[in-house]
This record gives C-alpha cells, structure tokens and sequence, in this order.
C-alpha cells in the first residue's frame, strides 16, 4: 500500500510536468488551431536562457519574469518571421516548418550549451516535504501550483476578457473576425508569444526535476500531446486533469501491469482507446459539422 | 506507314514526346549505375527505397488527406518480416518483399478500422503512438526470439543471379528499381481511376462524397492497408540494402521524416514521392557537410526554406512553373 | 669464379634483396596514406537521440589537429574524415560507404555506438578495413577469430559488472539487490555481466529490476519500485541524466542502499555535482581513465596537459564532460598505434599494429593500468579500478582488477 501511494505521488509529480507543458499545447491550439511541434524545443531554449542569466548571477525571480519576457517576444518573432510566409500554405506544410523549428532549436542548444545536463534551480525549498510516511519534494508541490495558477490565469484571459475572446474568435473563425475588425494577424501572433511564454513556465518547471539538457523536452512532448488530445484539445482545464491522468496512469501500469518495457506502449494504446470512443477528448466540446 | 494528318500529328505529339522522354529517362536510370561509383548506386537505391515508402505515405496523407506520424512503424514491420524470414527459415530475400507487403496489408486495414474514428489531430496521435511504441515492442524480450532484441538481425547480401556480370550493389539497385517500377505503376493506375477520385473527395467533402455513393469507411481502411503494403515492401528492400535491422532504425524520427518527405515532394503526386526521397537521402549529407557543430540546425533551415519557396512541394512548383511556359508558349504560338 | 667471388657475390645479392625489401617495407600504403598524409574516418551521432556523445568525436578532431599542428605522425598529417549518422544504423552503412569507397580512408577508427557499428561490422570486415576502437563497450568486438578487423577500447560492460558482482558476493553475500538498467543492447550488456557474475546466486539476489527508455522523463516512479521491494544494493545501469536523476530520487525518499553505479555516468561533473555530492557519498563505482574533476589530479601533469590541450584545441568542449577524456584517451592511443606502423601503412599493419600494443599507457588512465594487446587479445583495456565516492573525491578500494 505505502508503495502504491508512493507511485501515485511519483505519478502525481511528473503528471505536473506534463500537464504544464500540456496547457502550452492547449494554449496555442487555442489561438491558431495548430499543434506546435516545436512548442517543447522553445520551452528548452528558453529555461537555457533563464539558466545563463541565473548562472551570471542573476536573482531567481527576475530571471524568471525576465525569461517568460524573452519568450514571448521570441513567440511573436517566430510568428511574424517564420510562419507568417507560409500561412496560406497547406497545413502539413506549416507542420514541416514546425518540425524544422524543432530540430533547429534542439540542435543550436546542443552547440551552445553542450550536452551535459546542468541543474536548474527551483524557487521553492530544498528539503523533501513528509506527508506521513511519504516523501513529496516541495519543488513539485510548489510546480503543481504554479500549473495551477497558470490555468486559473488563462481560464479569465480567455473567457473574461475582450483580448481572450478576441483571439479566440481569430482562431475559430478568422474571416468573420477580420469583418468584426479584429486584427487577426495580430492574434495569432499574439497567441505563438503567450504559448511560448507558459512554455517558459513549464520548462522552469519542470527542469529542477528533470535535469537540463537540449534533449529535455523530447519525451515530455510525447506525454504531453497524450494529456492533451486526452482531456480535449481545446479545454486548458481537460489538458492539466489529463495531463495528471497520464502521469498516474502511466506509473500504475509500469509498477503492477505491465513492467516498465510496455508502460509507454501501453498508455498510448489506452489513450487511442478513450479517444476511439470519445473522438474529441474525455472534457473536450464535441463539434458538429455543418454541412 | 502512311503520314498521318496535320491534325492528328499535332494532338498526338505531346503524349508522343513525353512517351519518348519517358524511355530516355528509363534509359538513363537504368544505366546509373554503370556510371557512378558502388556506393552512389547504394545511395540511388535507397532513393527508390524511400521513395517507395513515401508514396505509400502520399496515398494516405496526400490523397486521402489522413496524417500518420507512425508510417516508420510499417516500415519496421515490413524490414523484420523480411529480416526472420531470411534469417530464421532461410527464405529467398525476393520472395520475403511480398510477404512483407501483405503483412503490412494486413497490419495497416486492421490499423485503418479504429482510425476511422479518429480525425486530424486525434488520428495524427494515434499513429504516433504506433511509431513511438514499435521500437519498444521490436525490443520486447518475449518476442526477442524472433527480433534479435536489441541486437537486431544481420542479413546477407544477394548476389546477382543466373551469373549476371555485374556486382551485389549493382543487382541490388535493379532489384529495386524492377520492384519500384511495379508499385509506381500499380499506384498510378489506382490513384488516376475511380479510385484516386473516390480518395480525393473523401478528403475534400467527405460528407458529399458519403452521399455520392462512396463508402467512406471501406475506402479509407484500405487506403490505410494499401499505404501501409507499399511502406512495408519499401521496408524490406531497405532492410536487404541495408543487411541489418535492430529497433534504433525506426525511431520516431524516421516517422517523421517520411512526413517531411511527401510534404517538401509534393503531396497527392506521384512524381512528388521521388523529390521527397531524394531531398530525405540527401539533404542531411549536405548538413552535415555544411556544419558538424549542429546539422540539424542546417537541416531544419533546409525544410523550412524548402517549404517557403515551394509551398506546394516541389512537384507542385513544377507543375506551376511547367503551366507557365505553356501557356507562355501558347500564346506565342497564337501571334 | 672462385669460392671467395661467389661468396661475395652472393652477400652482395643477399644484401641488395634485403636492402630492397627493407626499401619497400619502409613505404608501403594502402589507400588514405600516402607521404604527406593519414586518412582517418569516423562516425558519429553529431544529431539524433545520443548527440550528447559527439563531443567524442569532436575531441578526437582537436586531439588530431594538435598532433598535426606537432609536425604530424613520422611526417604524415591526420586527415580526419568525420561524418554524422544520427544514431541511425541504416546512415552508419551509408557513411561507412562512403569513407571506404568514396574518401578511401585508411581505417575507421572510434566510431560510436553499439547499433551504429553492428551494422557496419559484417561490412568492413569482408572489406578487410580496420574498424579500431569503436567507442561502445559490448563484448562482441573483442572476436579476433571471427572478426579480425574490429576492435574495442574501453573495458567491456560484462567485465565491469561482473566486477561489481564479485565486490557484492565478498562484501555483502546476502545482500538484496535492486538493478536500474536502460532498455536497450547497452543495459542488458550490463545485466547480462552483472547476473553471470552473480552466478547461481543472481536469482536470489536480485530481488527487483526495472528498466526504463530514454524517452522517459524521469525515473522516478522506478526507484520507487525498487526501494519497494526492500533491496539494501542498488546497481544503476544509466546514462548520465538517469544516473543523477537516481541517485538524487533515492536520497529524497530516504533509500539508502549500498549504491553501484557503472563507469558511463561515474564522471563527478556530468553526473554526482547535479546528483549532489552530499547525495552521492559513498557510490561505488569503476574508473578507468582520471576524472577532470577529482582534486587529487590537480597537480597531475597528464591532468594539467589535457586541460591546456582543452583550452587551445576544444575550447567551446566541457571540461566536465568525461567524454572528452576517453576522446582523448582513445586518440592517443591511436596515435601510438600509426607511430608502430612506421612507414608500413597498409591496412593490414595498422591491424597488426593494433594488435601489438606492449604496456601501453595514455597519459589519461589510471596509475597501473595499462594497455596490451595481441593477435588472440583484442581488447586494449581489460584493467579497472574499484573506486567508492566519499563526497569530494573517489578512493580506491583494493588494488587494480583485471589485466
């Protein structure tokens, strides 16, 4: 018993970091309708730049605000420089570009920072916290909040204010938004500099736990797209329950079903299983067609 | 023979020329590899292995618009089938490249059922989960007795037959290009008929397409078998070129790759699945060339630029680049 | 003619085909050498999933170019062909190709990972070009017999576990044993070594193991599992990140067993400073070559070399990186290889060459270990020390093992 509790807090933990990097996926299907490929190598760039500023000896809060600064700007830079061009092109060609923005940020980090891994540090306290008998590291309590938080934040953004709905509409529909006089062009660049700036967030977050190295994001990316597509691909809300769910789901199976070989093999296959019965995801709206 | 007529002479000439242009162009693959060196023929024939594949992946993606980002996994299927086969009952290596186009057949419509469920980005997951798990299940130890495991498996080279005096590589290119030659027409033939068609309004107006009398469903598990025979058949030619298999060939990036391939050749066009083979062999060769520091970085600049130039692939630039001259030509004709 | 000409005679003849055939043994080539020239080739995963390790491949250029910048090798400069495969045995072939057909390079030499050179090792063993030094630590290379042409360099990952195993058997007989290993040819070579040493006793001794990918994010949820079946030694097959990941989880949860860890992540920059030193006290672990970052090297010349060679040939490297020390290490050793060849440089004498390494040491390796080889001994490296970590340095425990 006190090891499966155990494995769900374990579970619980890296659930976090998927759900986080998860609501970045969520936030940028939001405002573009796309999936960012690359959403997870700009999460990596970024908390290498939070580490150089922090390395010269830079205080940890303002490095923190300073980089999700920096990341929006790039967010927005990315949109107006590199996907802009494309933007009339067919969606899978804006996938290649993705793809491209992948590789190219993976390997410059590689170049410039070398691949051994560097430690992050986390803002909250060192000691393990005891709940119980059980051991939770106060960084990923304090992580778990700060996904939180950024959901809390993005959930009024989006559904209280004229900006949020703005781009919302931009994204749905962006034709009737240009008549209404939204500057589409503008929200959607808007939306890559609010993804990349949550990404941001969750590779701060999640690097403390994982370590940092140009590879970080690789397999987070996998897990998180699951959580995603899992708790629906547009409810930031869904994204964070699955992204836990996938985090939990994953550890039970590997410690008691299946052995750890499969474990990955096997989550997919669950999650292709929900989503063959419920094809837009456990939270997610279920769109009708018009024809 | 008697001349033909103005008339007929002129509307036949195009069909004529591009027939002749055809065989010269045959002519010309055939004899590469009398003119380049063993390991450029190696190369040539990877070329056609991929692209192989690629078209598989275009008939599904391209024509009947359904993204898989797990089109390495049939790939892998069909290089093991072909790999036990040889290795562990001895089977001729030409005779393993049908068995593994059927077992992929069989693998991609029973794949192709739960798909048809899913769509866009939901089916673009459930195939990634397929390319992320096949190197893990390649790597599974209850099926280490037939994949090797982790070690994978070593196959021999054939040696050319019936005492040909040419060398393996060599033979091996032909043996390729013979079989390339017969899953390019096949697929022309399917793709140009009622069936291309039906593919084609299924991703364009499915809903229409349903009510014109097109099953959908049946349609598009088979365009999910049939693109997964062809990237099988190209797996295990891959696997006979390469003369090895083991489960860190097909990680989630050949996967991707593939997708790269069909989207920088040109999607929904057959020609298209060459320049995609061609950009994928070669592309990260000249990276590499270019940067040893980060070839990925030159990689990606690579496909971004590719995609920015050429939004349409590159045979979608050439078939506007190709309308251009005619209708400059036609005009000129007319004055 | 009398006797006395004949005689003459006949010394003169002897000596002029002596002369003659020690002429033509002074300049011998195969193709990639020439006068003025070595050419090397070498593959590496400079992108894919394990770039991390093509910082070797990028040590050995520095290291070749310093040697060129020396005056070269008897005269002859290193033209090091280095090519990217990605980690992707189907690209080794190709570039295995290409440096061998196409660049016509003497050997091959350091080229990287155990799947990359599996694929390429039927291939430059008909062609008869030497594979040297392939950086992976599978038994398979050390084959003379059957493979004549391939050869390792570090010691062998069974050899290293079965090392620990016999530690584990003398110090702790009834130990309860937990093993972390990565999932592919590389942990399973470990645990292969590990339970063959343990002989009879491994099925009772190792009472759980679990296994991971390099796609997972962390191993958390397995040392949980690990510590649950109540094991008091640990044995962590990992790569660095997973290594420091391990050590550091089990501390934060209170596991406190005797910990293994092998030489892939022994480094104390890479992968005990992240770990934590306080964390990593008391892991015991092999060494080979000196760590960059132990302070009891500090004042070692050899250390001092490497640093300066660092800073002027490969400044934007990590000095914290074990993997430019075994770079180094390993081109050195091949350079001591082309210096035997003399001027005979076929390619069946650099083999040979290779194979008759005497008490070689780099300066690199450790105080007693030393590298020999021979026509039945293809494994350069076969020595090791037991080394246990006290939170600032690593102590020997015992003397070097092995030959």
């Amino acid at each position: 018993m006190d090891a499966f509790l155990n494995q769900v807090f374990a579970g619980l933990a890296t659930g976090g970091i998927y759900a986080s990097v998860a609501l970045a996926l969520v936030m940028i299907y939001q405002a573009t309708h796309q999936v960012n490929f690359a959403q997870g190598e700009i999460a990596m760039f970024s908390t290498y730049i939070a580490w150089t500023m922090i390395d010269a000896g830079m205080p940890y809060w303002p490095a923190f605000f300073l980089t999700i600064a920096i990341a929006f700007v790039l967010g927005v830079l990315i949109e107006r420089v590199i996907v802009r061009p494309v933007e009339q092109a067919p969606v899978l060609s804006v996938v290649v570009v993705f793809i491209g923005l992948l590789v190219i940020f993976n390997s410059l980090a590689g170049w410039i920072y070398t691949y051994t891994i560097k430690v992050f540090p986390s803002p909250f306290p060192k000691e393990p916290l005891h709940v119980g008998d059980h051991f939770f590291s106060a960084h990923q309590l304090g992580a778990v909040g700060v996904t939180l938080v950024v959901l809390a934040l993005l959930y009024a953004f989006f559904r209280y204010t004229p900006l949020g709905l703005a781009m919302r509409a931009a994204a749905q529909n962006p034709t009737s938004s240009r008549l209404v006089g939204i500057r589409v062009g503008w929200m959607l660049a808007l939306g890559w500099g609010l993804a990349a700036a949550i990404g941001a967030i969750a590779g701060m977050m999640v690097a403390p736990t994982v370590y940092l190295d140009p590879n970080m994001m690789s397999g987070i990316l996998l897990y998180a797209f699951a959580a995603a597509l899992v708790g629906g691909i547009d409810n930031p809300g869904g994204a964070v329950l699955g992204g836990f769910m996938v985090g939990v789901l994953e550890n039970l199976l590997g410690a008691y079903v299946i052995g750890n070989e499969l474990k990955l093999a096997f989550a997919l296959v669950l999650i292709v299983g929900v989503l063959v019965v419920r094809p837009s995801g456990l939270f997610g709206r279920v769109h009708v067609t018009r024809v | 023979m008697t001349p033909a007529s103005p008339l007929t002479a002129a509307s036949a000439a195009p069909g004529k020329s591009r027939r002749i242009a055809l065989a010269v162009l045959l002519l010309a693959i055939c004899a590469l590899p009398f003119l380049v060196t063993n390991y450029h023929t190696f190369q040539l024939t990877m070329v056609l292995v991929y692209a192989i594949a690629l078209l598989g992946l275009n008939i599904l993606t391209g024509y009947n618009g359904q993204i898989s980002l797990g089109h390495g996994a049939f790939y892998a299927i069909g290089a093991y089938v072909a790999a036990i086969l040889m290795d562990k009952w001895g089977v001729p290596y030409w005779a393993t490249v049908p068995v593994a186009g059927l077992v992929c057949l069989a693998a991609g419509f029973l794949f192709g059922l739960p798909a048809l469920r899913l769509e866009g980005l939901y089916l673009a997951l459930a195939t990634f989960a397929l390319g992320v798990s096949m190197p893990q299940l390649l790597k599974y130890k209850h099926l280490e007795y037939w994949t090797g495991g982790v070690q994978g498996i070593v196959i021999m080279k054939p040696d050319p037959p019936f005492g040909l005096p040419i060398n393996q590589d060599q033979w091996l290119y032909y043996f390729t290009l013979a079989i390339a030659l017969v899953m390019f027409l096949l697929g022309w033939n399917l793709l140009r008929g009622r069936v291309g068609r039906s593919l084609i309004a299924i991703r364009d107006q499915p809903i229409a397409a349903e009510a014109m009398g097109v099953n959908n469903s049946l349609y598009k598990s088979l365009a999910f078998g049939v693109s997964a025979m062809y990237t099988g058949v190209a797996g295990a030619l891959g696997a006979i070129a390469v003369q090895f298999v083991a489960p860190d060939s097909f990680n989630i990036f050949l996967s991707i790759t593939f997708l790269v391939g069909i989207v920088i050749g040109g999607l929904a066009s057959i020609p298209g699945a060459i320049y995609g083979a061609i950009f994928i062999q070669f592309v990260p060769n000249i990276a590499d060339q270019i940067s040893k520091a980060a070839p990925w970085a030159i990689y990606g600049v690579f496909m971004i630029g590719f995609v920015y130039l050429m939004p349409v692939g590159v045979a979608g630039a050439i078939r506007i680049a190709w309308a251009r001259i005619r209708r400059g030509s036609g005009r000129n004709g007319q004055q | 003619m009398s006797t006395k000409q004949l005689l003459v005679s006949a010394t003169v003849m002897a000596g002029l085909a002596l002369g003659t055939s020690s002429a033509l043994a002074q300049k011998k080539y195969d193709p990639g050498a020439s006068d003025t020239e070595i050419k090397i080739g070498n593959i590496m995963p400079y992108s894919g999933p394990a770039s991390a390790y093509g910082t070797i491949g990028k040590t050995d250029a520095a290291y070749f170019k310093m040697i060129n910048d020396q005056g070269g090798i008897n005269g002859r400069k290193i033209n090091f062909i280095s090519l990217d495969d990605g980690y992707s045995p189907p690209k080794a072939v190709e570039d295995a190709r290409r440096l061998v057909e196409q660049e016509q390079v003497l050997f091959i030499f350091n080229s990287l990972g155990t799947p990359s050179n599996s694929a390429i090792h039927k291939y430059m063993n008909a062609k008869k070009v030497p594979q040297l030094f392939v950086a992976t630590g599978a038994s398979k290379w050390n084959d003379p017999k059957d493979f004549p042409w391939t050869m390792g360099w570090q010691p062998n990952y069974q050899t290293e576990a079965a090392t620990y195993a016999k530690h584990i058997l003398q110090t702790k007989p009834d130990a309860k044993i937990a093993v972390l290993y990565q999932n592919d040819d590389y942990g399973k070579d470990y645990l292969k070594g590990f339970e063959d040493g343990l002989g009879a006793k491994a099925k009772t001794m190792i009472v759980a193991k679990a296994s991971y990918e390099t796609s997972d994010p962390t191993v958390d949820s397995q040392i949980v599992q690990l510590q649950a079946s109540g094991a008091n030694v640990f044995f962590n097959i990992t790569t660095p990140k997973f290594a420091a990941q391990a050590i550091r989880k089990a501390y934060d949860i209170g596991w406190k067993p005797v910990q293994y860890l092998n030489n892939v992540s022994a480094s104390i920059g890479s992968v005990l400073t992240p770990a934590g030193l306080e964390k990593s006290k008391g892991v015991i672990s092999i060494q080979y070559l000196k760590d960059s970052l132990d302070p009891k090297w500090k004042d070692d010349k050899a250390m001092k070399d490497w640093y300066a060679f660092m800073a002027k040939y490969y400044p934007e490297g990590n000095v914290k990186d074990g993997s430019n020390m075994v770079g180094y290490g390993v081109a050195q050793t091949m350079v001591q290889v082309l210096k035997q060849c003399g001027d005979n440089l076929t390619r069946e004498n650099v083999m040979k060459q290779a194979a008759s390494l005497k008490d070689f040491r780099t300066d690199v390796l450790l105080p007693g270990i030393k590298i020999n080889t021979s026509a039945t001994d293809y494994a350069p490296i076969e020595a090791m020390q037991l080394v246990q970590f006290d939170g600032k340095e690593y102590k020997a425990i015992g003397d070097v093992v092995g030959k």
